[in-house]
């Protein structure tokens, strides 16, 4: 369903060419769930760009549903449904619900199944309350929520999230977590999502690709990446203690020099 | 056809946002009227001194003051940008630029919206009280509407450059200013162009700001021939939205293509 193939992707800083994506290929299949875990500036973002069309690689390349991200873009908006936790593809100053009649508009999707998707969408993600709200006035999960539904109205075979619980609250978390694992599970939907929220992997990830530095560090079941650092109780500190011993080719924090002893970590 | 009523949407979408400003829009509305009055007082001055000053009666000098006031909500006079501005400072214009239906085409629905809903609040109260209070000159032209609607396209044309010119700086409120000065001068708001001398005349009347408020002012007045009138309007129309088309292809290369 997913697929890249030595994906980069370079950013020109000040004149030189910084790599953000290196050499990145994996592949995920249909109906599965899959978690991509990597520290900040890590590369997550601009992956789920790339594979979203919003960004253009410039190394190797993507397909999705089959597709080309950067030549179909418009093939694949209506196989795909996107989800950008910290930013908003609803609009700004119209009601929740006018923001979903736009997308219907603008992705052809047909009214009658819109209707209905829409009703569905509202039952389980609770939008009653707050459909003729304007989006600006909206609580974050509710916004979040708005989203979600506003990716999945037309029915999309993969939804792709770019931190889909931050800043969301336990219940409201909780919330998304159990309406993805269902969309998941009863309609087959294949989800990838990135997070920093190592509860969102443990209870909805099979899978987990780590990035570090613009490269896969890790990709296998949670279990496998907990095996990784043997003795160590918690995921979170499994996964600091990965983060914290990957090898930059530059310091990753700025009182770590390059040859100075690896920092252990403390539970 | 879905096309179509996405952009209907749109239109009806960028009403009811302005809509939902009513106090601002009243505030506009009695600013625009109150300003209106005192032009016009300077103006009676001006034009019982010098008769016919600009090829104008003073009947008409006072009609080109109030509709001039009438036009600086619909067709933005004081240079204000579009509200993507905002989304480009964000980052989220790259979701726009992406989109299935091209910005230029759903931005221009929105911004027509927002000009029919000022339009309703804000031109006609000074047009009618200005109507009530002084000597004015009832429409000439039936071309009147067209023109006028042309003003508010040529108008977010230029709006559109301008605002997309964020793409590339990371300051926009210079270019802002500049837009606000040369739009309010040139446009024929402070004085009617025929004011302005020899060939500072000849370029404002050449220049896209004269399609905003003096020309659609000199249909209602009669004072040019209106096939002319809408002639230059509808050259600056496209050429500025041609302009757009092509400054979007190049936003696009820039934020989706280098990663802005
Ligand atoms: N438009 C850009 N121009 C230049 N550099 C960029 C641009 N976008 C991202 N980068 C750089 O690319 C690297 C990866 O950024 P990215 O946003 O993908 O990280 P991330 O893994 O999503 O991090 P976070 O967990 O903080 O969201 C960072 O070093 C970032 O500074
Ligand atoms: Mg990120």
């Amino acid at each position: 369903m997913i697929e890249t193939i030595s994906l980069g992707r370079d950013f020109k800083v000040r004149g030189t060419l910084v790599p953000a994506v290196r050499d990145l290929s994996f592949r995920v299949g249909a109906g599965e769930f899959v978690g991509c875990l990597g520290p900040n500036g890590a590369g997550k973002s601009t992956t789920i760009k790339m594979l979203t069309g919003i960004l253009t690689p410039t190394h190797g390349r993507a397909l999705v549903a089959g597709l080309d991200p950067t030549r179909q873009r418009k093939a694949l908006a209506r196989r795909i449904g996107v989800v950008f936790g910290q930013r908003t593809t609803l609009w700004w100053d119209l009601p929740l619900r006018d923001s979903f009649e736009l997308v219907r508009l603008l992705y052809k999707v047909d009214r009658n199944r819109f209707r209905q998707r829409l009703a569905e969408l509202t039952e389980v993600l609770e939008l009653a309350p707050f459909l003729r709200t304007p989006v600006r006035q909206l609580s974050l999960g509710q916004r979040m929520r708005g989203d979600i539904t506003a990716a999945l109205l037309h029915d999309p075979e993969v939804l792709v999230l770019d931190e889909p619980t931050i800043g969301l609250d336990v219940v409201a978390k909780a919330e998304v977590r159990s309406f993805l694992a269902r969309l998941n599970a009863e309609r087959g939907t294949t989800v990838l999502l990135t997070t920093h929220d190592l509860g969102d992997i443990e209870r909805l990830c099979r899978r987990v690709l780590l990035i570090d530095h613009g490269r896969l560090a890790f990709d296998g079941s949670v279990a496998e990446l907990r095996a990784l650092v043997p003795g160590q109780e918690s995921i979170e500190d499994v996964v600091a203690h990965l983060y914290l011993s990957s090898t930059p080719a530059a310091p990753r924090t700025p009182r770590r020099t390059p040859d100075a002893d690896p920092p252990t970590v403390t539970a | 056809m879905a096309a179509f009523v996405l952009y209907l949407r749109l239109f009806q979408y960028g009403f009811r946002r302005h809509s939902t400003y009513l106090a601002a829009a009243l505030a506009g509305a009695f600013t625009n009227t109150v300003f209106g009055v005192l032009r016009a007082y300077v103006l009676i001055a001006l034009w019982e001194a010098r008769p016919g000053l600009a090829g104008y009666t003073l009947a008409e000098a006072v009609t080109f003051c109030f509709l001039t006031q009438a036009f600086i909500g619909p067709m933005q006079v004081f240079g204000r940008g579009l509200s993507f501005g905002d989304r480009i400072r964000s980052g989220d214009i790259a979701f726009d630029l992406v989109r299935p239906a091209p910005l230029l085409a759903w931005s221009l629905a929105e911004d027509l919206g927002r000009a029919a809903y000022l339009t309703l609040a804000r031109s006609l109260p000074p047009t009618i009280i200005g109507a009530a209070l002084f000597t004015m000159v009832a429409p000439v032209s039936p071309w009147f509407p067209l023109s006028f609607a042309l003003g508010v396209v040529v108008s977010f044309g230029w709006r559109y450059l301008v605002t997309l010119t964020s793409c590339w700086t990371t300051d926009d409120r210079g270019i802002h200013t500049l837009s606000a000065l040369l739009t309010m001068f040139f446009s024929g708001m402070v004085l009617p162009l025929g004011l302005f001398p020899g060939w500072l005349r000849t370029v404002a009347e050449a220049l896209p700001f004269a399609a905003m408020v003096q020309v659609p002012a000199d249909v209602w007045l009669g004072a040019e021939p209106p096939l002319q009138a809408l002639g230059f309007q509808l050259l600056w129309a496209v050429a500025l939205m041609g302009l757009g088309a092509l400054l979007t292809v190049a936003a696009r290369r820039k934020v989706v293509v280098q990663g802005g």
